[in-house]
């Protein structure tokens, strides 16, 4: 057994940014550019060479909103239409504004784009209705890239310790944060004038179909963290009922990749080699064509590619096989799946939160800011929806100028000793019992929960059933027993993922009508039912320190929909009889 | 309620011969998300210590002598 130390360290901080993955690492360098006299203080479970999401690059901005080819009103439209019109426009119009910029900064830091003769990026079609899809081949680079400005900034890094929650003061303003070392179990405090929460999705809330704990769509060090963390400071989420379910390959989970080969021309398909999506963008309505194709007789569901010349499919192995998940072609390899003479199979993931995706995040406007004084999100936790890379970015940016201006007019709030002392046995407890239940049976109990129970299509009863398994599991916490400060790491993740599935369960619960495609079928429920939830759905921890959820009004467009547009993402299926 | 350890088949392997952990390279061990690399500081080497694999390749990627191998997780594979 560690033994542990008896006092906690105490840093400062005037602003800190938990996580540094995407949006972390900009925020970070942002908060320092507008105030190089700020301690700005990143914050990493992992090592931020190498964190997040983006571990191992990316292959592809999917929302790039460039001059010439898009605008961002159009954007706006095209994203409040793909999520059913919930949304809070002036967020998703803040990230347009800003994401050619972005581009550019990014371009000059050395990120390569694809452009074309003439030197413009050369964007491609994907969405339903505007074009934003733009390459990178060399993507690889880019935790290089970010490393270096963080270098050049001078923003202090702290790698190899987690956030366990966040610490708040005498108006409920955020504090700090308690933090963990996953390898030694030493504890520490960090008091902070303002707190950036980048810690990506809620990606170990569903079980993957292969069984493995660690085999997710979403990076799985990414357990729910900020989500969990915010909830607990009492900030409002929103759109968890608006799960990420994503179209990826079978087994290995990873995408497929639809926007990679759909501009090459490379589409998914029915068992018959069929097309029966007219837009392959991840969308709840293209999973839910998705999803009937799959039960309906015609499945399994493919990515088809063997009709294509050989130099288009050299070129996308590789993409493919050399970015974001470059363990794909291994993957293939022993499957014996060739792309140019068998078609891969594809399934659907296991659900997750994930705002960069769906819609389902710690609620912010569009300063980045959160409900809770002094507290920011940015990414995909963040709940600016379909925001992707480039938006983590842009929002990484937005949280981490208007973080620096807060600190201007705050001080550093009191760090409150009853609350870190009981932070500090919560977090320490299970690594002082010699037996009991380890973090993996109980995540593995909770996480098979979560499939069996609140994974679409949403069942009233058995969403009710989750409820009392998840209080049972809530239970066993006082069982829950680490033998290394590795598995207490886990162990709080574990914590993570139960709050996630709970989250879950009520906010799903809470909507009744469907809407989202796949992301929130109701069987019970099954139209969408505009007069009573045409409107966000808040979660925030109750006084009986369960989740509790509300409506919160959607703010007036500033961008219009044109009436033919409004059920374009509806219209996925393609019609036979029109066809011919 | 008493614990089992059971054993499991990793998907990272260590080439020995190519491993410079001896000579103080921790490069793998650093740059894994999911920190489930370790160092034997008997043999020298480095390894996979726990079965939480991303199956990502930052460890191989990033390893200057080429001794890391990731394969895919055998319920995946």
């Amino acid at each position: 057994m560690t033994t542990t130390q008896n006092e906690d360290a105490i840093l400062e901080a005037d602003v800190l940014v938990i996580g540094g993955g995407t949006a972390g690492p900009m925020a970070a360098v942002k908060a320092k550019q507008a105030n190089p006299k700020l301690k700005v203080v990143l914050l990493e479970k992992a090592n931020v060479k190498r964190s997040g999401a983006i571990s191992m690059g990316m292959d592809g901005l999917n929302n790039a909103v460039i001059p010439g080819h898009a605008t961002p009103e159009q954007y706006v439209k095209e994203i409040t239409i793909a999520n059913d019109g919930i949304v809070n426009q002036k967020t998703v119009m803040a990230y347009a504004q800003a994401s050619y910029d972005m581009i550019q900064l990014l371009d000059s830091w050395g990120v390569k784009f694809e452009k074309d003769e003439t030197g413009d990026y050369n964007v491609k079609k994907v969405h339903h209705l505007g074009t934003y899809v733009l390459p990178m081949p060399e993507g690889h680079h880019m935790k290089k890239i970010l490393y270096r400005q963080l270098k050049r900034h001078r923003v202090q890094v702290i790698n190899r310790y987690m956030a366990t929650r966040l610490l708040t003061g005498s108006n409920g303003q955020v504090a700090g944060a308690f933090l963990l070392n996953p390898r030694t179990a030493e504890t520490a405090v960090i008091r902070a004038k303002t707190v950036i929460l980048c810690t990506g999705a809620a990606g170990r809330l569903g079980l993957p179909s292969s069984g493995y704990l660690f085999g997710t769509y979403e990076n799985p060090t990414n357990a729910g963290d900020g989500y969990a963390m915010a909830y607990h400071a009492g900030a409002e989420l929103s759109g968890l009922e608006c799960y990420q379910i994503n179209p990826l390959i079978k087994d290995y989970n990873g995408p497929a990749c639809a926007y990679v080969t759909g501009p090459m021309g490379g589409y998914t398909a029915n068992s018959k080699g069929e097309r029966f999506i007219e837009c392959d963008y991840w969308s709840g309505q293209m999973m839910l064509e998705f999803y009937r194709e799959l039960e309906g007789g015609k499945g399994p569901v493919f990515l088809k590619m063997d009709h294509l010349a050989e130099e288009t499919i050299s070129e996308i192995e590789t993409i493919l096989h050399s970015n974001e998940r470059p363990s794909r072609g291994r993957f293939h390899e022993g499957r014996h799946t060739n792309y140019r003479d068998k078609m891969v199979e594809m399934h659907i993931s296991e659900i997750g939160f994930c705002s960069g995706h769906s819609a389902s995040g710690v609620w912010v406007d569009e300063h980045a800011r959160t409900t809770v004084p002094g507290l920011y999100g940015a990414g995909d936790m963040a709940s600016v929806p379909h925001n992707y890379m480039l938006g983590a970015f842009v929002y990484g940016q937005i949280a981490g100028e208007d973080a620096a201006a807060y600190c201007a007019d705050n001080a550093l709030p009191e760090l409150d000793a009853v609350q870190v002392a009981q932070e500090r046995e919560r977090v320490l407890a299970p690594l002082k019992r010699s037996d009991g239940i380890t973090p993996y049976q109980m995540e593995y109990k909770i996480r098979r929960m979560v499939n069996d129970y609140l994974q679409p299509p949403k069942v009233t009863r058995k969403m009710e059933i989750a409820r009392e398994r998840f209080a049972e599991v809530r239970e066993d916490m006082q069982y829950l027993c680490a033998s290394d400060p590795h598995e207490l790491m886990r162990a709080m993740e574990t914590y993570f993922i139960l709050d996630c599935a709970e989250m879950a369960a009520a906010a799903s619960l809470y909507r009744t009508e469907s809407r989202w495609g796949l992301y929130h079928y109701r069987v019970d429920y099954p139209e969408t039912d505009n007069d009573t939830w045409f409107t966000h759905v808040q979660t925030i921890k109750g006084e009986d320190t369960m989740p509790t959820c509300f409506k919160r009004p959607i703010d007036p467009y500033i961008v219009e929909l044109d009436e033919e547009e409004k059920d374009s993402y509806s219209k996925l299926r393609i019609n036979k009889s029109a066809q011919q | 309620m008493p614990l089992a350890h059971t054993l499991t088949s990793v998907p990272v392997t260590v080439d020995q011969e190519k491993c410079i952990a001896d000579k103080g390279c921790t490069v793998c061990v650093d740059v894994c998300p999911l920190d489930v690399l370790a160092i034997n500081t008997e043999a020298g080497t480095a390894y996979m210590k726990y079965d939480e694999c991303w199956y990502c390749m930052p460890c191989e990627a990033d390893c200057p002598t080429g001794a890391v191998n990731v394969s895919i997780p055998y319920l995946l594979r």
